[in-house]
């Protein structure tokens, strides 16, 4: 099982180190036809705009028909790559996830927190690290919420496709991406 | 300090740092500017009264940029923004801090305000960054409070030679501390004039405990290869987007194309067939100043101790 992640830019080397630990074999995709090599994709933290940029229309159009084929994680920047809506401001994505998410909901980095909440994956509660994060302001039928703090949903789940508006990767806790590499495995 | 999980703990710090990684942060000097650098791609700007081309050849005292300049740059983009203190200068940091800028740069390029002391970073809830030439310039940095460091290269010459040779530095001294026996770390730690438990901590791990950046002379899309196949994990462009020479600026479309060029030389910087591609779109870059024929004394990375 091979699993890229989306290495234009972020904390793309967090999750590397993450799901190597968990036995995965990492790719770090930077090159549409890298798409091709991986069952599935992980896409990191970072800015989304940058992301946007990077990846130009033909690689956008390359990655919105890998995640509709294969299973994808986003987390903050991922996660808002992709939603269906992005507010604050309106931007493109890959419309995978029936959510609408907005930029930058908490305010600066002044406003970053570390905090804890319950989730559906089994045991303590997880801590969550929230970086200028965005918020999950609309959930659609179709999409699970596997965790939320306070109101807000933060781990969301529609199909093969993962979200989290919070940073699992730098956390010492592993339970989000192996329960990713568990929904890769049963495909 | 903070409390571990606290707000403003270093995990928060680094963790912004950690995000920036692979990017390009981009000198700015008003609302114009940082609007093209985002639309370049840029994953941060250093909001600013003048770049440090400018300081550099109109001299005079440089100090914290106006708050409403910073503020109409905070306004202007969705990025994250960052600004500098004069070294030492812990209220110019209050200030930056009270206005909500995402990171401070404690930096060498403004006029220092102290000669002995750099700021206690731990007291504040914002991150800094610093500068550093070397691994004990950095370790020192780190155990102020700092949570990103920057190899300081010469700022404002587009010169890259410093930025290369700071970052060589920095890099083989850490990978010197590897080989070393545990009882030669205390020697080391005495003579890189830094505390023991970080240079153990880099013996062990092999790199810094925040993430390490480059700036300092970074002009084009080689250069931010260069630096990034050194060991920088971001790159800081200060003058070289933005300036045609040390006191004009570049046309705003060809600053653009720069920037783009150097956002993707920094993504890509493993690959030369894309930094050819890059580097053949571009008409020309900043005048530049060679660091060489500076007299030592006008140098900005002496700055900081």
């Amino acid at each position: 099982m091979k699993v890229g992640v989306l290495a234009l830019q972020g904390d793309f080397d967090a999750h590397r180190k993450r799901l190597e630990e968990l036995g995965a074999e990492v790719v770090l995709v930077r090159r549409p036809e890298q798409l091709d090599e991986v069952d599935a994709l992980v896409i990191p933290g970072g800015e989304s705009g940058t992301f946007l940029k990077l990846l130009g229309e033909q690689g956008l159009e390359k990655l919105k028909q890998f995640v509709r084929a294969k299973p994808t994680f986003g987390t903050c920047a991922g996660a808002i790559l992709l939603a269906n809506q992005v507010e604050n401001p309106h931007q493109p994505g890959l419309g995978a996830l029936d959510i609408t998410i907005r930029r930058n909901a908490y305010g600066r980095q002044l406003d970053s927190s570390i905090r804890q909440a319950e989730t559906t994956l089994g045991g303590d509660p997880l801590e969550m690290v929230f970086i200028r994060a965005p918020k999950i302001e609309r959930v659609g039928r179709a999409v699970e919420v596997l965790a939320r703090e306070g109101n807000d949903p933060v781990l969301v789940r529609q199909g093969n496709v993962m979200a989290a508006t919070f940073h699992p990767e730098l956390s010492e806790d592993k339970r989000v991406h192996a329960a990713f590499l568990e929904l890769v495995r049963k495909r | 300090m903070s409390e571990k999980n606290g707000s403003g703990s270093l995990r928060l710090k680094t963790g912004l740092a950690e995000m920036l990684k692979g990017g390009v942060i981009m000198d700015v000097t008003n609302a114009e500017q940082a609007t093209i650098a985002e639309r370049a791609g840029a994953v941060a700007v250093m909001a600013l009264e003048r770049v440090p081309a400018q300081i550099r050849a109109e001299g005079g005292v440089a100090r914290m940029a106006s708050p409403k300049k910073i503020r109409e740059i905070m306004e202007a983009v969705d990025i994250p923004v960052m600004a500098k203190c004069r070294i030492g200068h812990f209220a110019e940091a209050q200030i930056l801090q009270a206005l909500g800028v995402d990171y401070i740069d404690e930096s060498e390029v403004l006029t220092p305000a102290d000669e002995a002391h750099h700021v206690d970073k731990h007291g504040f809830t914002v991150p800094f960054v610093c500068g550093a030439r070397n691994l004990g310039e950095a370790l020192r940095r780190i155990a102020e409070g700092a949570a990103m460091i920057r190899t300081k290269g010469e700022a404002g010459t587009g010169d890259v030679v410093h930025a290369v040779k700071h970052m060589r530095q920095i890099m083989q001294e850490m990978r010197e501390l590897t080989v070393l026996r545990d009882e030669e770390l205390y020697a080391r730690a005495k003579d890189l004039q830094a505390p023991y438990e970080l240079v153990r901590l880099v013996a062990r791990e092999g790199k810094l405990p925040v993430p390490n950046f480059s700036a300092g002379g970074i002009a084009t899309p080689a250069d931010a290869s260069l630096v990034m196949q050194l060991g920088a994990e971001s790159v800081f462009v200060g003058s070289g987007i933005f300036m045609q020479d040390s006191s004009n600026f570049a046309p705003p479309e060809e600053a653009e194309r720069r920037a783009r060029a150097i956002v993707r030389a920094t993504t890509h910087y493993n690959d030369p067939k894309v930094l050819l591609e890059v580097s053949e779109d571009l008409v020309g870059a900043m005048k530049g100043l060679a660091v060489a024929a500076i007299a030592e004394s006008e140098m900005l990375q002496k700055r900081g101790w």
